[in-house]
């Protein structure tokens, strides 16, 4: 399997440090190695190349190669230096002190503009903004429909119109929006190709004659080299403010993000993580970076979490935990509470490395599964799932005719459920659990 | 035809060299004889056009051990044999596109956004052109108005498209299309299906099911599993291939938006690792912006 970029870069540094001194050929072949970390994560070469240097610049002074713990120091500076080429601290979407407030999305075909106009709206929504949709991209087949199919779903008025220009369709739109009480306008422009002078041309007279207050650029987190190309050009004709990244829910590396920061200077401020509507976040730099060099992104999971789990439910799951009368019910809603915080994958991409064991990261969790034990608990009747020792063979193919699954798979269940109580008797001895042991007992 | 589609790929390949040129022409001029600058020169040639960077140290390996095995001291002697390696990495043997008097299956699979529909439509046109019966499978039910679109596409280049409801199963979108396109003694069906990243395994399961379907339902044709891969891509590219690869088989490549500036030197990885070799690619909005690949006119433009 492919190294992804936050394992090269662990185990350079675990290389590093063990050292107690370091040459500066030793430096040398680590940021060799950082070099080609960050070349497979798709960050653009030139990119690559100034930072190398930036950092052996500092890596290889005096006081580092002669200060007691050198490979520690060439770490922090390569973190360092990660952080500031990722910009730092969030960044904000503004909006005017006069609403409406203007946006634009911008992009290539395919990076995901419709589908990130309507998650905008949504997140913009849920702080509290009224905002209105422009429908203008009026070349691809049933974008238009598409738009309005998501602006009904999230519910927020889309504003189109067949056989207007753009220009005519933004004005129109900005100008139905007031009247409705609406303070955010986000327009949905067409794909278009950075070299396509005649729709590169359509882009820049409407950005004159509109005057949005935000103009974002959306790119797909799996683009190569050529990421920079686009973001450079699109900075030349409309001068966008900053850029909404999406697909990051997939593996890619998105080392298209670091590129375009680095070359055009503006930074990400929104970042789609998933299929649904409410999956789009605002981008942290900084967590972005500890992401890339492995350390996870604890602090994202913990407000997702926050947020999905209820706080009484966890209370009344603590108590349960103390009293050892943990059963199937409680395991279910467990079970829901952990589907509600994100995609299992997702999360196991956010824990933390830890040395020396397997990345959690990489562990598959499958979500059919998970569906399937939530099917397979949904066919027991209340009596079996406040006591599965009651479930005998003939239950048992029973439960597993119900749920449509295999007397095999119901077994599974129930031996997985087993763990899951005795960690949770231990977790209720323990105020910790041990380091390294699978923090979701139900994921085999 | 292929001097035009060449033409418009080294013309806007031009474009994107006067922005940011880096590219081999001027590392000849600069590095005439063979030393480090040029080896250096000659790596970023390749990572700047997503040939990833194990490819491209293989390759480099091998010139260099050529190169002093055979004294070669003149950089433009080189790059013929850069572009033989390349060519010999991408050329796979020639298939005809839709087969003789049986019916032909496209199962059309992606990530999102890279041109799926778009290809479908493009082929369709090609597919009427010859003369054939085409029909269409609305297969992506997920996506708000997947339908729609593959449909007005339906209608430009005059085929009929089967249809179920958004947010149906697609897997039975198949089965209903397949049984049409027997029933109706259709040439070519054409089956869209939603956008969905690799690593999502209960998505990668719905294509098997429908893979299973389409397997089950129609024994008597030819089948073609192609992944759909956006030349912008990046090293992502061959996470794709290899598990959209595991799930199911898939036949070949399609390269689209090859018409941007973005070289698409992913699909060597895919074919060096996983020898699924590219079919078509697409360069440019029209219907007509489908080519056949070809390896040498390729790594001509890539290498320009």
């Amino acid at each position: 399997m492919f190294d992804n970029l936050a394992t090269r870069l662990q185990n350079v540094f675990t290389k590093l440090r063990g050292r107690g001194r370091l040459s500066e050929q030793d430096v040398g072949e680590a940021l060799r190695e950082v070099r080609l970390a960050l070349l497979e994560a798709d960050v653009n070469f030139k990119v690559v190349k100034d930072f190398i240097a930036e950092v052996k610049e500092r890596a290889v002074g005096e006081e580092v190669l002669k200060s007691l713990t050198p490979g520690q120091q060439v770490i922090k500076i390569v973190h360092e230096e990660l952080a500031a080429l990722m910009g730092s601290g969030q960044s904000k979407l503004a909006f005017a002190s006069k609403p409406p407030t203007i946006i634009m999305l911008v992009g290539l075909q395919g990076s995901g503009k419709t589908t990130a106009t309507a998650k905008l709206a949504h997140y913009l929504k849920n702080q509290g903004k009224r905002p209105f949709l422009v429908a203008a991209d009026i070349y691809r087949p049933a974008a238009i429909e598409q738009l309005k199919i998501l602006g009904e779903e999230i519910g927020v008025p889309v504003f189109s119109k067949v056989g207007k220009s753009v220009l005519a369709l933004a004005k129109q739109g900005i100008r139905e929006a007031v009247p409705k009480n609406c303070d955010v306008v986000v327009v949905d422009t067409a794909g278009r190709l950075h070299i396509d002078e005649k729709m590169m041309n359509e882009l820049e007279e409407v950005k004159r004659e509109v005057r949005p207050h935000q103009v974002l650029l959306v790119v797909d987190a799996m683009t190569g080299q050529d990421a920079v190309n686009v973001a450079l050009v699109f900075k030349e004709r409309v001068d966008f403010d900053g850029v909404i990244l999406t697909k990051l829910d997939g593996d890619a590396r998105g080392g298209a993000a670091l590129s375009i920061k680095a070359v055009t200077g503006r930074p990400i401020k929104l970042a789609s993580v998933g299929e649904k509507l409410d999956d789009l976040q605002p981008f942290h730099p900084d967590r972005m970076s500890s992401r890339i060099l492995g350390m996870g992104d604890a602090l994202t999971l913990i407000e997702k979490a926050k947020t999905a789990i209820e706080a009484d439910k966890a209370q009344a799951l603590e108590e349960k935990i103390r009293k050892d009368s943990f059963d199937l019910e409680d395991f279910l809603e467990q079970l829901r509470q952990f589907r509600r915080v994100g995609p299992a994958s997702q999360i196991m991409e956010m824990l933390p490395r830890i040395p020396g064991l397997p990345n959690v990261g990489k562990l598959q969790v499958d979500e059919g599964q998970l569906g399937r034990l939530e099917v397979i608990i949904q066919s027991m009747t209340p009596e079996e799932r406040r006591d599965p020792t009651i479930i005998n063979g003939g239950r048992r193919s029973r439960i597993a005719r119900g749920s449509g699954t295999t007397s095999h798979e119901v077994n599974q269940l129930l031996k997985q459920f087993e763990q899951a109580r005795k960690l949770m008797k231990q977790l209720g001895k323990l105020s910790r659990p041990k380091p390294g042991r699978r923090p979701f007992p139900f994921i085999v | 035809m292929r001097k035009g589609w060449f033409g418009k790929l080294k013309g806007s390949l031009k474009k994107s060299r006067e922005r940011l040129s880096s590219h081999l022409s001027p590392l000849l001029a600069h590095f005439p004889v063979l030393d480090e600058g040029f080896w250096e020169g000659l790596e970023e040639a390749l990572i700047e056009a997503d040939v990833g960077i194990q490819v491209t140290q293989e390759l480099l390996d091998k010139l260099r051990e050529e190169a002093r095995a055979q004294k070669i001291r003149e950089s433009a002697q080189l790059l013929p044999r850069l572009k033989e390696k390349l060519v010999d990495i991408l050329t796979t043997e020639k298939q005809p596109l839709f087969s003789e008097g049986k019916l032909g299956i496209f199962l059309m699979l992606g990530v999102n956004g890279t041109g799926k529909t778009t290809t479908i439509a493009k082929i369709a046109h090609r597919a009427k052109i010859e003369g054939k019966n085409v029909l269409l499978a609305a297969a992506d039910t997920y996506r708000a108005a997947a339908i729609e679109q593959l449909e007005i596409w339906g209608k430009r280049v005059g085929a009929a498209t089967i249809k179920h409801r958004r947010g149906s199963d697609p897997a039975a979108v198949v089965y209903d299309a397949i049984h049409a396109a027997q029933a109706r003694d259709v040439d070519v069906l054409l089956i869209d299906t939603a956008g969905r990243l690799h690593t999502y395994i209960h998505l990668m399961e719905e294509l098997q099911k429908i893979k299973r379907v389409v397997m089950r339902e129609a024994p008597e044709a030819e089948i073609k599993t192609l992944l759909v891969i956006d030349a912008t891509t990046g090293q992502n590219g061959l996470s794709q291939a290899r598990l959209f690869g595991k799930a199911l088989e898939v036949d070949g490549v399609v390269l689209t938006k090859l018409d941007g500036t973005a070289k698409g030197g992913i699909i060597a990885a895919i074919e060096d690792e996983l020898k699924i070799p590219v079919i078509l690619i697409g360069v440019g909005e029209k219907l007509d912006d489908l080519q056949e690949f070809d390896a040498r006119a390729f790594v001509e433009a890539l290498l320009s």
